[in-house]
């Protein structure tokens, strides 16, 4: 498939160039001083680019020479057979250097070889990286050679680079190691050492200093590419160091960046393939249509990918194989993920009073892949061989294939995802729950009331509370909700439904919190309704002329805790905050937010939450079964690392309007708080991931909390929960048995039922590494490396997390390399199929907000991203990592369709077009100042881009097809995300675009970064330097 | 002159003063050989009609430590001087007096004003405060009749006089009461002791300018969601607040937390009475107040909790308190006393309306009361007459005023040969030291000052005077020894007030004039003083050793009913009971003193008009009715014969009307009694063999029982089923133990 698109590409035409100045390279330095070097305290990866150019550079050298033998055409076909190839690459690829040289055509010879024996999912990509960027970048807008012309004018680029270089020597001292280790990379690939030693340090030096975005040193390139470079990216200051001196090199042609893997080429074949689908989960180790794609599940024995994906569906047999290729093994579940109208809801399955069938020995619930031997007499559990009596009255006989009778009429024994009515023995103090309650919390401090907040939300209450969620075919909803409103003290309120006006209890001891009143607290609103909306009424009066600023945190989530106690229930609450709570209660919080600990090693501190009273806070929230969502309106910083800190342990979210105005932002918040409330929801969750024997979970990521190492408990799961677990081995699979998987949750329902949701997988085993990476699933793997750095952060500096996710990656994509790619030239960068889109997300991922400290973003920003991904699954970290950008203006009104999306980079965009992007959490409207005036006419019904006002806030409904489409578009965007993405409209050249730009993920960061080429280009020199 | 009896009783209406000896033996030795102490039962506002209150302020002793008031003593017109009758220090008058002489004598000089009132003006007045804390955790019924008789009292309140209302039950609620919309309630844990300063800042009482605030200028809008002053919202004035306050006490609920089965509801009566106090503290110290603490049943919870809320661990008998079994008793008492103290020190008083079956804990709260001169009242329900006209009653006007009076002080000047060892009633030091303070302490002593927090018009003090004198120095014949009472205290109307009683009794030599003497006592007087001392000491020290030490003191007849009396005796008491009965004596006037010593038995018959008789079980015969009150019982008992004719019916045939006539004799008489007495006595109608007779066996003396019924062999009067021993016994006894002692 797409593969072919670049297998073919200029890497192979450009071998030869390679083969001349690789040799040297790789023998040259050690691979270690690279290491170093990369990973040295004096460059971190991202934050100039400087340091991955250098990488890049040695790389380069060695690619430099290919020519730009991109577009070629015979690549797709040579592909094709391509494809089939694998595992033997033994046979080497190209016949070594020699065959690089004649690289263009090679390969397919060689595939052709391999084919027979091949599976069809390797994906080799050979490129000559160099000519990848070179390609990459220099290309404007359009994909096609460069051409010569260009790179003349870029000369004068060229020739500065030299005088940096000069001065570069001055650069601050902790840079300098890292010089040294670039040197020997640089010198060798160069061909013919063009490159002096000294080249590189400069290089990367400069770069530095200068802090442009961009400044790849594309040493041998740089003759044509400087001028690419400058032509599209007017912001790239001519950061050629290298490239002057190596002028010399051979002519590059330059490189189609449609050349590498693309993402959005990856989702449209995917959705080609398997979208409108059905997709049944009968077999073991089976790979899931990607998350982009639309399918339909038939749960047949395993769960629905939808509740559970893996990183690989292929498990190594041995801890050495699994040490060896570094792929992570691990599942992201997402237990209460919401299911499709038209896939069947979860059985409910009552095993009576005994409670579910489980094995005696390790507890696993009675699942499809338990054995059942003795005539049916009794059951091997699949997960600890132990052998189980099978209850009287669960006895059933056996056919001749030795399964039960009854296979198919119970859920347990055929499907993948169930739940139990659980017994009494589930619940806390053997007692039926209660319902669970939902609190809502609201600041009526001077910023609330002045945004105009206070009044917004009371007034939205008095609808929302109508949608409260309920259970399966139940009139109203069982919650019960309460109200409290606080500044520096609190005010509880009792509505109970008898009482013609609600009461309002003040509560000013903050330092010991506890609950007024039981009774008319927490109330039935069907009942009340008549008190509730008397008091929503009142609220935004009483408070209305308040000049009280202060706020306290700690106390109200306290509250919440008490009342649930007293309440005997478990709940949420709904916290509506305004600032940092500095009045005299616990929890009391400053300002720590110093922006000069960006980049050090203590910046991990502004990450991590004070500890002390909230940490106590989140035990007694998950002990009680207190759920908190936070809503926060800050007009500054807030410890959002703190406050965020008990949201996300209790299964919560945290939502962020900055310097928010009821007229502005209403309408976000209330959409975020709708889908919010109504959310399906489960309470009070205790999460066990069962396996069987030879691996076992030993990690988990994710918003919830953990007393021992294997319990997971959560004060709540809604449908967007997803938590991330890494497996290790124990011992050795087998092949022939798998591995399984069980996760068990344990749960109040909102109508106050106890259950339990079992989720069974079952994984392949084997002890070949190629059909590990055949079954890997890139999305799934981001979002474990997604979640391990964000947690990492909060205890390594940024740039060790980098430095290990680049090694990782490095690591992979060598471990495949070399296990499992037939041999090709070192130059090549060779990527498995299933995660040849893998590169730009891990990029993506270094390049998020909380990865890059820029002053630019504030902390708190940050600290949220990292919050957020916490609970991500794999949906959401696909579309963060790489955002959906749909031009617009060829848009065809009259289908139902989508536009197709287009990569993420800033040279598909074109000054008359007009685009969408989203990532999930924010939704762009991007105006190219060429937009045609008919499209922005029927759009914002105003003649002309010119006249299009500066404050643009929000995209009117008109009644033109031009309109409709559009706002069609958006609502079919937002309605398969978890949040309600608040709509930026954004003009070319104007300053909010820098918003915009920060998500166009292939190109070089803003803040930092590289783009998505000169990352390929620095993963293939390290990958180079692993397997030397 | 007129006997002594005269002289007793007319000092008594113009002063409120009994002293147990009109003539004080003149020298320490002597006193002491008297047995009975010098000393005297004080009404400080003993009701006087006749006593027009001045306008103007006293003239005050201008030596630093004696500042005694200008009284009708020594006073040499013609030099404008006049010396002071305690420390001889000569003082000129004012020059306001300059138009003095003796045709023209301030009203202070006349001797018919040895007691006179001044009205003084200083400061503005300050508003009465009436703060209303309430018990939720009652049964249905009750809290009814309670929202009603507390709706009922916003009427009888002065309007100008601010109110507040405390709840409480698991949590403590302080009502605001100047909200509009929202009734809104500042709530506190029940559990958590708070020091007055964090329950002001809690109810953001504290001065705007709290430190943590920032924004100094707009300070003083801090609290802008409450528009009125912050002291305001809780204290309102009654005009303004009444309609708002009836409607919350008629939306009050029953506490809404769940009692489980076997327990008992949580209280959190401790606390409330701390934020009360500390409430009022912050916004109006010394400021007549009362907290008015309306509770049915044991604090169970938090500081001050007397029993917990197990069902299964019953509230701290005599018995157990014997055992020391007790676990709360100690510490909750020591609560009580500090927030007593320091609403006492603020002339804050509280009263304690406790209905319930069981006890309530006025053991451990009666300090409350008792230090600050709050009323206490026992009753069974809030739904009985006897709490709602009693409660009625703390409000009942004479002529159109309060009969209450608060903030009081009361000060003791003594001439030399005196000093003053303590008092017993409800009050507390105010440790003035100063040279008449004795070093003896009877009472609460070491201080010439009290403060007495609430008053009435009978409030009654007794004070214990020794005579300094040493035998070897004589004082001169017809030598005059004087005592000056000045009292200070707030009116009900507001005005401040001070009230001057000075008295003077001759000194005699005991040896000489031992006749004089012994004619100068006062044996009722004596009674009651003794008897305070005696309470006062069973309240500080185990029950036989004071029964001894009375024994050893004084033998009277009435000591023989004092011994019986639940003042002493625990016995068939609890000890919430005592501790009610003993308030009470502490602070009644001598007639209700003797009367609960003693109680009184009325006999009404054809044979002649109703006659006191013995209080014994010959009087009761079958063809009497019989009144008997002992204060806080009211019992009307008919004889055999009489139930059984009323049981008849005969009183309602024209031609028995006498019988009639009978019937309702006592029953008006009672009604008499119930008009004034404070606290209501329980009332009770009875009949021979009924079983609430036994309020008046019990009291009777038992000159026949079932021992003795056929020796006696007499045909009247009823056996009493005891093995107490009678008078008879008794004074059989007191007779061998004379004369062994004597021999």
């Amino acid at each position: 498939m797409s593969q072919q698109g670049y297998v073919a590409t200029p890497p192979y035409s450009q071998a030869q160039l390679g083969m001349g100045g690789h040799p040297g390279g790789f023998g040259g330095p050690p691979s270690q001083p690279v290491y170093g070097h990369y990973g040295g305290p004096p460059q971190p990866f991202p934050i100039p680019p400087g340091g991955t150019q250098h990488g890049i550079l040695g790389i380069h050298k060695g690619p430099v020479s290919a020519p730009s033998a991109m577009p070629q055409p015979p690549a797709s076909s040579h592909y094709g057979s391509s494809v089939q190839q694998n595992g033997s690459y033994t046979q080497g690829f190209p016949p070594p250097p020699a065959a690089s040289s004649s690289f263009g055509q090679v390969p397919q010879s060689p595939y052709q070889n391999i084919a027979p024996q091949a599976t069809p999912s390797t994906h080799q990509l050979t490129n000559q990286i160099s000519n990848m960027q070179i390609s990459g970048y220099g290309q404007g807008p359009m994909p096609t050679p460069q051409s010569p012309s260009r790179s003349a004018p870029q000369q004068p680029f060229h020739s500065a680079p030299p005088h940096l270089m000069a001065q570069t020597p001055t650069a601050p001292g902790p840079q300098s190691p890292s010089m040294g280790s670039p040197l020997p990379l640089g010198g060798p690939p160069p061909m013919g050492g063009m490159m002096p030693a000294p080249m590189g340090g400069p290089a990367f030096h400069q770069l530095q200093g200068q802090g442009t975005p961009q400044g790849y040193p594309q040493p041998p390139a740089a003759g044509p590419y400087g001028g690419q470079l400058a032509g599209p990216q007017p912001g790239f200051p001519g950061s050629f160091p290298g490239g002057a001196a190596q002028m010399a090199g051979p002519p590059q042609k330059k490189l189609d960046p449609d050349s590498i893997p693309s993402t959005t080429q990856v989702i449209e074949d995917d959705q080609a393939k398997r979208g409108g689908q059905i997709y049944a989960t009968n077999l073991r180790g089976q790979i899931p249509p990607l998350v982009t794609s639309n399918f339909t599940v038939q749960d047949q024995g395993n769960a629905s990918p939808r509740f559970m994906r893996c990183t690989t569906y292929t498990f190594p047999c041995t801890s050495d194989l699994a040490k060896q290729c570094q792929v992570p093994l691990g599942t992201v579940i997402k237990p209460f993920a919401t299911i499709p109208k038209n896939e069947t809801p979860l059985y409910v399955v009552n095993h009576g009073e005994t409670g579910p069938i489980r094995c005696n020995r390790c507890k696993a619930y009675m699942c499809p892949f338990m054995q059942f031997i003795d005539g049916g007499r009794r059951f091997q559990c699949a997960f600890c061989s132990c052998i189980n009596e099978v209850p009287v009255f669960y006895f059933q006989h056996l056919d001749h294939m030795g399964r039960r009778m009854d296979l198919y009429e119970r859920p347990e024994l055929s499907l993948g995802s169930y739940e139990f009515i659980a017994t009494l023995d589930y619940c806390k103090n053997n007692k039926p729950p209660n319902p669970p309650a939902y609190i809502f919390m609201i600041d009526v401090s001077y910023t609330n009331i002045k945004s105009g907040l206070v009044k917004l939300l009371c007034e939205e209450l008095k609808t929302l509370l109508e949608k409260l969620p309920r259970e399966e075919g139940v009139e109203s909803s069982a919650v019960r909700v309460g109200f409290v409103t606080y500044n520096k003290i609190l005010h509880f309120y009792n509505v109970k439904s008898a009482l013609a006006q609600p009461q309002m209890m003040v509560v000013s001891d903050v330092a010991e919190m506890f609950v007024p009143l039981q009774d008319g607290f927490l109330v039935n609103y069907q009942e009340s309704r008549a008190v509730i909306h008397n008091l929503l009424d009142q609220i935004p009066d009483m408070f209305a002329d308040t000049n009280e600023s202060e706020t306290v945190f700690a106390p109200i989530i306290q509250a919440g805790v008490e009342a649930f106690k007293a309440a005997e229930c478990s709940g949420k609450l709904f916290i509506f905050h305004s600032s940092i709570p500095t009045a005299e209660a616990p929890g009391k919080l400053k300002n720590r937010d110093d922006r000069k600990l960006f980049n050090t090693e203590k910046e991990k501190t502004l990450f991590q939450p004070l500890k002390g009273v909230y940490e106590q806070l989140c035990k007694d929230c998950v002990a009680q079964g207190c759920c908190v969502d936070l809503f926060l309106f800050p007009s500054q910083y807030l410890d959002l690392a703190t406050m965020g800190d008990v949201p996300t342990h209790t299964g919560g979210s945290v939502y962020k309007y900055s310097n928010f105005q009821a007229e502005v932002d209403g309408t976000h918040f209330l959409n975020d708080l709708r889908k919010d409330v109504e959310k399906p929801i489960g309470f009070d969750a205790i999460m066990r991931v069962r396996t069987s024997t030879g691996f076992r979970a030993t990690d988990f990521f994710g918003a919830i909390h953990m007393n021992n190492t294997t319990d997971v408990e959560m004060a709540a799961v809604d449908c967007d929960n997803a938590l991330t677990v890494e497996f290790k081995h124990d011992d050795t699979l087998n092949e022939e048995t798998g591995a399984f998987i069980q996760c068990a949750l344990l749960y109040t329902t909102v109508g106050g039922q106890r259950r339990l949701r079992v989720h069974n997988l079952s994984l392949n085993c084997s002890s070949q590494l190629s059909e590990l990476y055949k079954s890997c699933e890139t999305d799934t793997l981001i979002n474990f490396f997604a979640k391990s750095a964000y947690r990492a952060m909060l205890n390594q500096p940024l740039k060790n997390i980098r430095e290990i996710l680049v090694n990782q990656t490095a690591h992979m994509l060598a471990c495949y390399r070399k296990n499992c790619a037939s041999p090709s030239a070192a130059s090549q960068l060779i990527l498995p199929d299933a995660m040849k889109v893998f590169p730009v997300y891990m990029n993506s991922l270094m390049k998020t907000p909380a990865m890059v400290g820029s002053p630019e973003i504030s902390t708190d920003e940050r600290v949220l991203q990292r919050l957020c991904v916490m609970a991500m699954g794999v949906e959401e970290t696909q579309v963060l990592l790489y955002p959906c950008l749909i031009p617009l203006q060829n848009m065809d009104v009259s289908s139902s369709v989508l536009p197709g999306a287009v990569r993420c980079s800033e040279e598909r965009l074109s000054d008359n077009g007009m685009f969408l992007l989203e990532n999930g959490r924010l939704l762009f409207l991007w105006l190219g100042q060429a937009c045609p005036s008919e499209l922005i006419q029927s759009l914002f019904n105003v003649p002309s881009f010119a006249h299009l006002p500066e404050e643009l806030n929000s995209l009117p409904e008109l009644d033109n097809p031009q309109s409709k489409k559009v706002h069609a578009i958006i609502s079919a965007i937002s309605e398969r995300r978890t949040n309600r993405m608040k709509l930026l409209i954004v003009k070319q050249k104007d300053r909010p675009e820098i918003l915009f730009r920060q998500h166009l993920v292939e190109d070089k960061g803003l803040h930092g970064g590289a783009s998505y080429m000169d990352f390929l280009c620095y993963v293939h020199r390290e990958v180079r330097q692993l397997l030397t | 002159m007129a006997t002594y009896q005269d002289f007793i009783q007319q000092n008594e209406e113009r002063d409120g003063v009994r002293f147990s000896w009109n003539l004080w033996p003149s020298s320490r030795l002597e006193a002491t050989r008297l047995v009975v102490p010098v000393s005297c039962l004080f009404t400080p506002l003993k009701e006087r009609s006749e006593l027009p209150p001045v306008q103007y302020e006293p003239v005050l002793c201008s030596r630093a430590n004696c500042r005694a008031v200008l009284n009708p003593i020594q006073v040499d017109f013609k030099a404008k001087i006049w010396a002071c009758n305690f420390c001889f220090q000569r003082n000129p008058f004012p020059p306001t007096y300059h138009g003095i002489s003796e045709v023209n004598q301030p009203a202070e000089l006349m001797p018919q004003f040895s007691t006179i009132e001044y009205i003084v003006q200083r400061g503005p007045p300050s508003p009465l405060v009436f703060l209303y804390v309430v018990d939720t955790c009652l049964e249905e019924e009750d809290l009814q009749a309670l929202r009603e008789s507390l709706q009922m009292s916003l009427i009888l309140l002065p309007p100008n006089a601010l109110v507040g209302l405390i709840t409480f039950g698991r949590m403590v609620q302080v009502h605001e009461l100047s909200c509009e919309g929202i009734a809104k309630s500042y709530v506190f844990r029940g559990t958590k002791e708070l020091n007055p300063k964090q329950i002001q800042e809690m109810l953001g009482l504290t001065k705007p300018a709290t430190p943590g605030q920032q924004g100094r200028p707009p300070a003083p809008q801090e609290e802008t969601s409450f528009s009125l002053p912050s002291t305001l919202r809780f204290l309102q004035p009654v005009h303004k607040v009444d309609t708002n306050l009836t409607d919350l006490l008629g939306e009050l609920q029953r506490d809404p937390w769940p009692v489980a089965q076997g327990k008992r509801p949580l209280r959190s009566t401790g606390i409330a009475l701390s934020i009360a106090v500390g409430l009022l503290e912050g916004t109006f110290p010394n400021t007549g107040a009362r907290i008015m603490l309306f509770t049915g049943g044991p604090p169970s919870q938090g500081p001050g909790m007397v029993v917990g809320d197990e069902l299964k661990t019953p509230i701290r008998s005599w018995h157990d308190i014997q055992k020391d079994n007790a676990r709360h008793l100690k510490k909750a008492t020591k609560y009580y006393e500090g927030l007593a103290t320091r609403a006492a020190e603020n002339g804050h008083s509280i009263d304690i309306y406790a209905c319930a079956l069981d006890q309530t804990g006025l053991l451990e709260m009666k300090c409350c009361s008792n230090l600050t001169g709050g009323h206490i009242v026992m009753g069974d329900s809030f739904n009985t007459s006897l709490f709602k006209q009693t409660f009625q009653r703390v409000f009942s006007k004479e002529n159109g005023e309060f009969r209450m009076a608060f903030g009081g002080t009361l000060e003791v000047k003594t001439s030399r040969e005196l000093k003053v060892s303590g008092t017993i009633g409800p009050c507390v030091s105010l440790h003035t030291k100063g040279p008449c303070v004795s070093e003896i302490e009877m009472g609460i002593g070491g201080t010439t000052q009290w403060k007495v927090c609430s008053l009435t018009p009978s409030t009654t003090l007794a004070l214990y005077f020794e005579i300094m004198n040493q035998h070897n120095a004589p004082i001169p014949q017809g030598g005059r020894g004087a005592i000056q009472f000045v009292t200070q205290y707030q009116h009900a109307s507001m005005q401040r007030r001070i009230r001057v009683t000075t008295v003077a009794r001759s000194w005699a030599d005991a040896q000489s004039q031992i006749q004089h003497i012994e004619s100068s006592f006062d044996q009722e007087a004596s009674a009651v003083l003794m008897a305070r001392l005696g309470v006062f000491k069973a309240e500080s020290e185990e029950g036989p050793d004071v029964l001894r030490w009375l024994d050893r003191q004084l033998i009277r007849l009435f000591m023989f009913h004092l011994r019986r009396s639940p003042f002493l005796q625990v016995f068939n008491n609890s000890p919430d009971e005592s501790s009610y009965y003993r308030h009470h004596f502490v602070r009644q006037d001598l007639t209700q003193s003797l009367i609960m010593i003693q109680p009184i038995l009325y006999s009404y018959s054809f044979y002649g008009p109703p006659e006191p008789v013995l209080l014994d079980s010959s009087s009761i015969l079958p063809d009497r009715i019989l009144l008997m009150d002992t204060f806080f019982q009211l019992v009307i008992y008919h004889g055999e014969t009489i139930a059984q004719w009323r049981k008849a019916g005969y009183q309602d045939m024209p031609e028995y009307e006498n019988f009639k006539q009978l019937l309702q004799a006592p029953l008006d008489d009672a009604l008499e009694i119930l008009r004034l007495r404070f606290p209501m006595p329980r009332y009770i109608d009875t009949e021979h063999g009924g079983s609430q007779a036994r309020f008046l066996l019990s009291k009777v003396n038992p000159s026949q029982t079932h021992n003795n019924l056929y020796a006696w062999g007499q045909e009247s009067g009823a056996p009493i089923l005891t093995d107490d021993v009678s008078l008879q016994v008794f004074m059989d006894h007191l007779k061998k133990l004379a004369v062994s002692s004597s021999a």
